[in-house]
């Protein structure tokens, strides 16, 4: 449920934000085309196409779903990427704007632009590390992921429907949306419990979306797990028993 | 990054719009000339800054909210270079006007001076701001913006002297000839660095997985996007081989040939062209860290 | 205003429940917004990359809006249509409908591809008369269904799954995403994050596979070899539940060992049950009894079989345990054995056997569920053992899959995991009789003039005289479905339909009605010459298959080809049935079927197919859709949907929801015209929850087994035990050896029949692999379902064909470099049928044996009212254009049991190309306009 600040709390103490559980995803697009429905059909869109129907067809997206391959054959893993604005808490796109058409809420901390005021000089673009930001090239302005601010705080939606898209899209629920300073929230402790990561440290821009890694779960089997009493090959006699005739303890002592 | 032409025409323009202020300014200040050299060298820079400022246009998406772009001015050096140019403009007409009119331009002068070097200074900073983008996030990049701007501004006022007055020529092709080897050594040094520059991200940092063999498969879009147009130049190593050695000549070496022979303005004609190759080379040099992110289609 | 309707999506099969908001714009109803429905029991809110894309299908360019009749003069794929009206189409389908009906109604074959309505196709095929019906499960999954359900009497996607909820160790075999598509995600997730075990074995490591906790790499086909290595672990080191083995399978049952006997290999049985349940499955076969040492009856109280031994009975036949039989027949195929023919060590086959084996043993569930089974014996618990799998075409899309699966089955069996909490469960109608006791007419009489076909169009042979063959042992359907070519083809063969049609072998036919396919592309073997095929005409000028009507809500590559288009509605304007009668969308706990309502009203002229049908049958004067007067019987679909029964006072139809008058009963009741609004009114979905005494072992609960005779869900209420040895495969050998009674092969199939109708499952390496020079083509090359595309539907959709717009062919680096392909180079793929030139990428999550690309994407020039220079069509290749539909010797490129299509036993090698630009390149088609 959307994390609607708390004034209490005080401005600047809330963060929402994404966190991605790469060790659920599949890949399978549905946050990619999910987000480019609501986007498109809700009020800030449509996000455009070019050449929909014809040869190299591009259009804007607020979310990707990249895939990459780690180590090599047969030790290979396939990793499935999303990505979207990272409403990094020390925006590196938003000083840069020369129109303030790019800023970060203080009482939620989402990213935003105001499409009004951008001039589509494309800087902000240049000052995302993470390529999260996408000029429309029919309306001319930078656009990117809103974290459904039109959804989450919409009163008129069920609680339960307060949340981004492609958070409700998702099927392995791969997205947890919430407020990432509030401990509580089932996305910091997702980043605490499950070791959750941010891209790109190395800037400093301190992403509020965080990553979840893989986790492996295997099996550990003890060979006498193997060689049990209840083995039913007893029942129909044959685990093999040796003969009456093999050397024994017998053989050589008394007692 | 992609070269784009409406910014490298920005960069070079005004920057020997600048440069060939500063050249006016020095004579202004310490040697002589008549007003009408200062009037016609005050026009010349500012036809200069006007065309920068029509090319920039051409890279803004709504130019016609371009006003908007003043306001950020405490943070974004884009928005201060969106101030400050008009500013040194209209500081340099008000010169050049104080000049027709005979009136007392040191102060003018002054003012002047300080916008264009302020200029340089938000002009490179737009760039060397950037700090992942490593190419450029150093002092050397104002510093060349500088040089290289003075550098051209003084080869075009060396061009100008000898057509409009000519005892000044050879001064300001010496200084043409200083200012150029200077900005060439300081190139040179920005290429040196950049040469042994090592990327801070790689796959590893941008995607979280610590594996020295990671690569990308699918970048989720396969007639690619925004972020494929715009960070990448798209031109085979070849080209950007050769806009290297082609600005190396054409920035420093050939110029200077042609300004020790006496002539200054194919010398700046050159100069120039080779100013537009460094810059797109500035671009094309840059590898931008979102980059990895779009490594391959499929 | 926005409205928000509730309907069910068709973006794909799975059949998730959507809520779509529909604008007002200019008079017209437009869609704004689909999402996933929270309320519905199926995908419980979330949606898919296709399922969120549905409103570019709507937008789509190449929606068919006319009905159109091919040019006058223009030949076949030229694309060249004149619109007509409704009535024309009609009265041109009639005259020609009605002609072959009274004449020979099998010259008319209906064949539809990935539609979700058999139940009333099938019914307007059968009423016309004609065998020749089916749908595209034969070059689909038929092995997936046949194999588990010949085994288990179900099986997995529609008619079972895995139960995530409470598995500990899972394991996929050849699955890249499947029908259940949504569903199967949301388990996979919650199976990980409750800290579950998954191991995936692909050769390819994309999707699901990418999430395992292990990836087991195989090289294609020989799944039946790691199968088989590990029943032969499990049992080797006891590690099968016994006790279900001995009570649930007939692992006990007694096969008769006597080489020159008529009955050899068949199960010894007792006179005793001499009034069975079930006729067709009498209940009186023998154990061991190990106490007593003596035979009796299967089931007798107090016994317990012995699983192993060789016994005689009173009169001296010789008998041994089914399990006996099976322990022997993987006696040597051991992980060792396996580890050359698979690619995987024998060591990690021995591990993942224990891992099965041990987890199955050691994790019991034990849920406080009390239950009865058929023998009377009450139960206080229902046990588990919490090992599941699931597989799909990666078994299944072999020559080889029959026996692969089975193998599956057999080794789920010996786990103990079959309709059991944490391992296998059905969905209802499932389980089903072994085999289910549908069947198709056994001869030429079921056919006749302006008479509905004698019995029904696919069936379950359970011997010989199931088979549909004429006096000679020639197949009677066009396909040669149920014919000693192919005994168990359940699903029919809808890819040997063109191909047996243009050669007239067995005969020619007059109409070929297609719906929903795409035969003349991505869904045919050898696509260029099925193509030529379908516009090639005989020494008389005429049409090899004289008439071609295809309905398609798209301007498809089979379009094109046709005379006689119909434009179909697209999902979101038309009434549609997920039909128990079908395939429904029930979950384990019990039946559920969902509906369809129109959200926006039908573009253009379209109609839906069903409309086209109910009127056919009204012109056709087809008794189920006739009043006794002769006069049409249903005024339109929905109309036919609530009020047709089975049978008159059957209480069956489509819908199982709010039946009777009242609208109270459910599954059974009389008709009920108010059914539509209750669906509509309840998310579209109708679900009967089972009593939970009802939900485990359906295959041997009595409570379960009287309520679905109750509800007809079963007409008998006999237990299904698991075949681990198949007495219905044996008695096909038994022909093949010239000891069955009955009928018996002919003499050019009588080999083959004896090798492949082996009652034990056994490993053979695909039919095209043996009979292609492996060195020359030393890689298999298959394809793989994306997520976000289906089949060749979604091309024409502005958003999903940005995510991918062409394919690649995948390979691994180091297979790529030896033959020194680039990362990104354009290379020839070649097989012994053709060759095709792509673009290839480097993927170190390929098995090195193996390359692979996207199924479905590469594109006919102008098809799909794409642009001539589209990327699926210049950068895009079907990898289809290798794959053969007949290997030397006309034989079918199917698996020999069920006729399933071979799609993954290509062979290909791979060189560097000189040239770019996908190749071969068609005509280009231009754009029919509205
Ligand atoms: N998004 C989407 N969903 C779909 C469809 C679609 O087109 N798109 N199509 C629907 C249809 S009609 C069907 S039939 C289902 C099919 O569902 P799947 O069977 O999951 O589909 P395929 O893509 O054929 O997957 C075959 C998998 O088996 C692997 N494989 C191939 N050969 C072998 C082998 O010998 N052994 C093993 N172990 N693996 C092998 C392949 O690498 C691949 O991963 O999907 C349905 N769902
Ligand atoms: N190489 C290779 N080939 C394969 C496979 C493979 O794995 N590899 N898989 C095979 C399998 S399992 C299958 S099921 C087949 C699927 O193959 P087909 O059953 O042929 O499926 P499609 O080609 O996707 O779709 C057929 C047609 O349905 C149309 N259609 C979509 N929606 C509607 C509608 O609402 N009404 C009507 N009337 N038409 C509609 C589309 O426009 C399209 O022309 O492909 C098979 N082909
Ligand atoms: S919807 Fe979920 S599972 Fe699918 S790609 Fe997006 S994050 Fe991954
Ligand atoms: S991800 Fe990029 S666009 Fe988003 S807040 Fe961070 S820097 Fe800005
Ligand atoms: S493109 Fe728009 S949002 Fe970005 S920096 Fe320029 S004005 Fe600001
Ligand atoms: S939060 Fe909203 S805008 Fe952001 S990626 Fe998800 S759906 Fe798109
Ligand atoms: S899986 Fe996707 S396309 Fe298929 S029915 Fe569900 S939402 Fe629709
Ligand atoms: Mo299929």
């Amino acid at each position: 449920m959307a994390a609607i600040p708390d004034a209490d709390k005080g401005f600047g103490m809330t963060q929402l934000a994404l966190v991605i559980d790469l060790n659920v995803c599949v890949g399978c697009h549905a946050c990619v085309t999910s987000c480019k429905q609501w986007n498109h059909s809700g009020e800030a869109g449509p996000l455009s196409d070019a050449n929909p129907y014809g040869a190299e067809p591009s259009g804007t997206f607020f979310n990707r779903v990249q895939t990459y391959e780690v180590g090599e054959f047969p030790k290979t893993e396939t990793v499935h990427f999303p990505k979207s604005c990272l409403h990094c808490e020390e925006p590196p796109c938003v000083p840069v704007c020369p129109t303030g058409a790019s800023y970060k809420r203080a009482e939620d901390g989402i990213v935003l632009v105001d499409y009004d005021k951008c001039i589509g000089c494309k800087y902000c673009s240049w000052a995302c590390p993470y390529g999260a930001r996408e000029l429309d090239e029919q309306q001319k302005v930078m656009k990117k992921c809103t974290l459904c601010v039109d959804r989450i705080y919409d009163g008129k939606l069920p609680e339960a429907e307060r949340k981004p898209a492609c958070v409700l899209a998702c099927p392995t629920s791969a997205r947890i949306f919430g407020d990432i300073h509030d401990p509580d929230s089932q996305a910091a402790r997702a980043i605490r419990e499950q070791g959750g990561y941010a891209l790109m440290p190395e800037w400093g821009t301190q992403p509020a979306n965080h990553y979840l890694p893989r986790r492996k779960t295997s099996i550990k089997l003890h060979p006498d797990e193997l060689q049990r009493e209840d083995n039913p090959l007893k029942v129909d006699g044959k685990l093999p028993r040796p003969a009456a005739g093999e050397p024994a303890l017998d053989d050589v002592t008394s007692w | 990054m992609r070269p784009a032409w409406s910014v490298i025409l920005l960069t070079t323009l005004i920057g020997a719009g600048q440069g060939l202020y500063l050249a006016l300014a020095a004579a202004d200040a310490f040697g002589e000339a008549p007003a009408r050299f200062f009037v016609a060298g005050a026009a010349v820079s500012l036809v200069l800054l006007a065309g920068g400022l029509v090319a920039s246009f051409f890279h803004l998406g709504h130019p016609e909210r371009a006003w908007r772009s003043a306001a950020m001015w405490r943070t974004s050096w884009l928005s201060r270079e969106v101030i400050v140019l008009p500013l040194f403009m209209a500081a340099v007409f008000a010169w050049a006007v104080a000049h027709w009119l005979q009136m007392k331009t040191l102060w003018f002068n002054v003012v002047a001076v300080m916008l264009a070097i302020a200029l340089f200074v938000c002009t490179g900073m737009i760039y060397a701001c950037l700090k992942f983008l490593q190419e450029w996030h150093t002092p050397l990049t104002p510093l060349n913006y500088t040089l290289l701007g003075c550098a051209s501004g003084l080869t075009a006022a060396a061009a100008m002297a000898a057509w409009l007055h000519p005892p000044l020529a050879p001064a300001y092709a010496a200084a043409a000839l200083a200012a150029g080897a200077l900005a060439y050594l300081a190139r040179l040094a920005a290429l040196a660095r950049n040469a042994r520059l090592r990327p801070k991200s790689t796959p590893a940092t941008a995607i979280g997985v610590k594996h020295p063999r990671i690569a990308q498969i699918a970048q989720g879009a396969m007639g690619g996007s925004f972020n494929t147009r715009e960070f990448f130049h798209g031109r085979p190593r070849e080209v950007v081989r050769a806009a290297r050695w082609a600005f190396l000549a054409l920035v420093f070496p050939l110029p200077a040939l042609f300004l020790v022979s006496g002539f200054p303005i194919p010398a700046f004609l050159l100069q120039f062209a080779g100013l537009l190759a460094e810059r797109w080379y500035f671009f094309a040099e840059a590898r931008h860290p979102q980059n990895l992110y779009y490594q391959a289609i499929a | 205003m926005t409205e928000i309707k509730t309907t069910t999506c068709y973006m794909c099969a799975c059949r998730c429940g959507i809520r779509v908001h529909v604008d007002e714009k200019d008079g017209r109803a437009v869609v704004r917004y689909i999402e996933g429905n929270p309320e519905h029991p199926l995908n419980k809110g979330v949606i898919c990359a296709k399922g969120a894309s549905g409103l570019m299908k709507q937008l789509s360019p190449a929606r068919l809006t006319r009905p159109l009749l091919r040019k006058p003069g223009s030949e076949r794929g030229a694309g060249e249509f004149q619109p007509i009206s409704w009535e024309q189409a009609f009265s041109i389908l009639e005259n020609r409908l009605k002609a072959i009906r009274s004449n020979d109604p099998k010259k008319f074959a209906l064949f539809t591809g990935r539609d979700q309505m058999q139940a009333l196709t099938g019914l307007f095929a059968r009423q016309f008369g004609t065998p020749n019906y089916a749908a595209h499960g034969g070059f689909c999954s038929v092995n997936m269904a046949a194999g588990m359900i010949y085994t288990i009497g179900g099986s997995f996607w529609e008619f079972g799954g895995p139960d995530l909820e409470r598995a500990k160790l899972f394991v996929m075999l050849g699955t890249a995403e499947d029908h259940h598509s949504n569903p199967l995600k949301i388990a996979i997730s919650r199976f990980k994050r409750a800290g579950g075990r998954f191991v995936s074995v692909n050769p390819v490591r994309t999707g699901y596979s990418a999430i395992a906790d292990e990836w087991v790499p195989i090289r294609p086909g020989t799944d039946g070899a790691l199968l088989l290595a590990l029943v032969h672990e499990l049992i080797a080191q006891g590690l099968y539940d016994r006790e279900f083995v001995a009570r649930y399978t007939n692992g006990g049952h007694l096969v008769i060992a006597d080489p020159h006997s008529p009955s050899h290999g068949l199960l010894a049985t007792d006179e005793e049950d001499a009034e069975p349940e079930n006729p067709a499955q009498p209940q009186n076969k023998l154990w061991w009894d190990r106490h007593s040492g003596r035979p009796v009856l299967s089931h007798t109280p107090q016994a317990d079989p012995s699983l192993f031994g060789d016994f005689r009975l009173a009169d001296g036949t010789r008998v041994q345990p089914a399990f006996q039989l099976l322990a022997e027949r993987v006696r040597d195929l051991t992980p060792e054995w396996a580890e050359p023919i698979t690619g995987i060590p024998a060591a990690t086959i021995r591990r993942l056997a224990h891992e099965m084996g041990v987890t199955a043993r050691d994790e019991k569930i034990e849920l406080p569920i009390a239950w009865t089974d058929c023998w009377g014996n009450e139960h206080q618990t229902v046990t588990g053992n919490p090992v599941a799998f699931h597989a799909m075409r990666g078994l299944a899309a072999h020559s080889n899959g029959f026996h692969t699966v089975r193998t599956l089955a057999i080794l789920m069996s010996l786990l103990g995991t079959i309709d059991r909490p944490g391992g296998f469960r059905h969905k209802a109608p499932f389980p089903r009789a072994i085999p289910p006791s549908a069947k198709t007419p056994t001869g030429p009489e079921g056919v006749q003039p302006n008479t509905p076909l004698g019995g029904l169009a696919l069936g379950w042979p359970g011997s010989p005289e199931d088979l549909f063959v004429d006096a000679q042992g020639e197949p009677v359907r066009v396909d040669k479905g149920f014919s000693w070519e192919y005994p168990l083809s359940v699903h029919g063969l809808m890819h040997t339909v063109i191909t047996n049609a243009w050669r007239g072998d067995p005969y020619p036919i007059d109409t070929l009605m297609i719906f929903m396919a795409n035969m003349a592309w991505n869904s045919t073997m050898n696509t260029v010459e099925v193509r030529r095929m379908l516009n090639d005409r005989g020494a008389d000028g005429e049409y090899k298959i004289p008439f071609v009507a295809v309905c398609d809500a798209f301007q498809s590559e089979m379009t094109a080809f046709a005379d006689l288009v119909l434009p179909d509605t697209t999902y979101l304007e038309r009434h549609d049935v997920m039909s128990l009668l079908d395939r429904p969308i029930s979950e384990f706990d019990g039946p559920m079927d969902s509906v369809r309502v129109p959200v926006v009203p039908p573009l253009g002229e379209c109609k839906p197919f069903q409309e086209v049908l109910i009127e056919l049958g009204g012109r056709l004067q087809l008794p189920a859709f006739t009043n006794k007067d002769g006069s049409r019987k249903y005024r339109d679909y929905p109309d036919f949907i609530v009020r047709h029964e089975t049978e008159p006072g059957s209480g069956i139809g489509f819908l199982a929801g709010w039946r009777g008058t009242d609208g109270k009963k459910a599954l059974r009741g009389e008709p009920n015209p108010e059914q539509w609004a209750r669906y509509a009114e309840n998310n579209c979905v109708f679900k009967h929850e089972l009593p939970p005494s009802y939900r485990y072992m359906r295959n041997w609960n009595r409570g379960y087994m009287e309520w679905a005779q109750r509800v007809r869900l079963r007409r008998w209420g006999e237990p299904i035990l698991v075949h681990l040895y198949s007495e219905v495969l044996q008695r096909f050998r038994l022909a093949a050896q010239g000891k069955w009674p009955g009928r018996r092969p002919p003499e050019r199939l009588a080999k083959r029949i004896e090798t492949y109708f082996d009652p034990l499952p056994f490993y053979f390496s695909p039919l095209e692999h043996q009979l292609t020079d492996l060195e020359r083509y030393p890689l298999t090359a298959i394809t793989q379902r994306p997520m976000a595309m289906y089949h060749s539907w979604d091309s024409q959709n502005a958003w999903l064909r940005q995510i991918h717009t062409h394919n690649y062919l995948f390979i691994n680096p180091r297979t790529a470099r030896a033959s020194g392909i680039e990362d990104g180079a354009w290379l020839w793929v070649e097989s012994p049928w053709g060759r095709v030139r792509c673009m290839g990428r480097h993927s170190e999550a390929v098995e090195p044996g193996t390359v692979w690309t996207w199924n479905a994407i590469g594109k006919q020039p102008g098809a799909w009212a794409l642009a001539p220079d589209a990327n699926e069509a210049r950068k895009g290749f079907l990898l289809n254009h290798l794959i053969t539909d007949e290997l030397p010797g006309r034989i079918s490129n199917s698996d020999p049991v069920t006729g399933q299509a071979g799609w993954y036993d290509v062979r290909v090698r791979i060189y560097a190309a000189e040239e770019a630009g996908a190749w071969p390149q068609f005509r280009t088609l231009t754009k029919v306009s509205a």
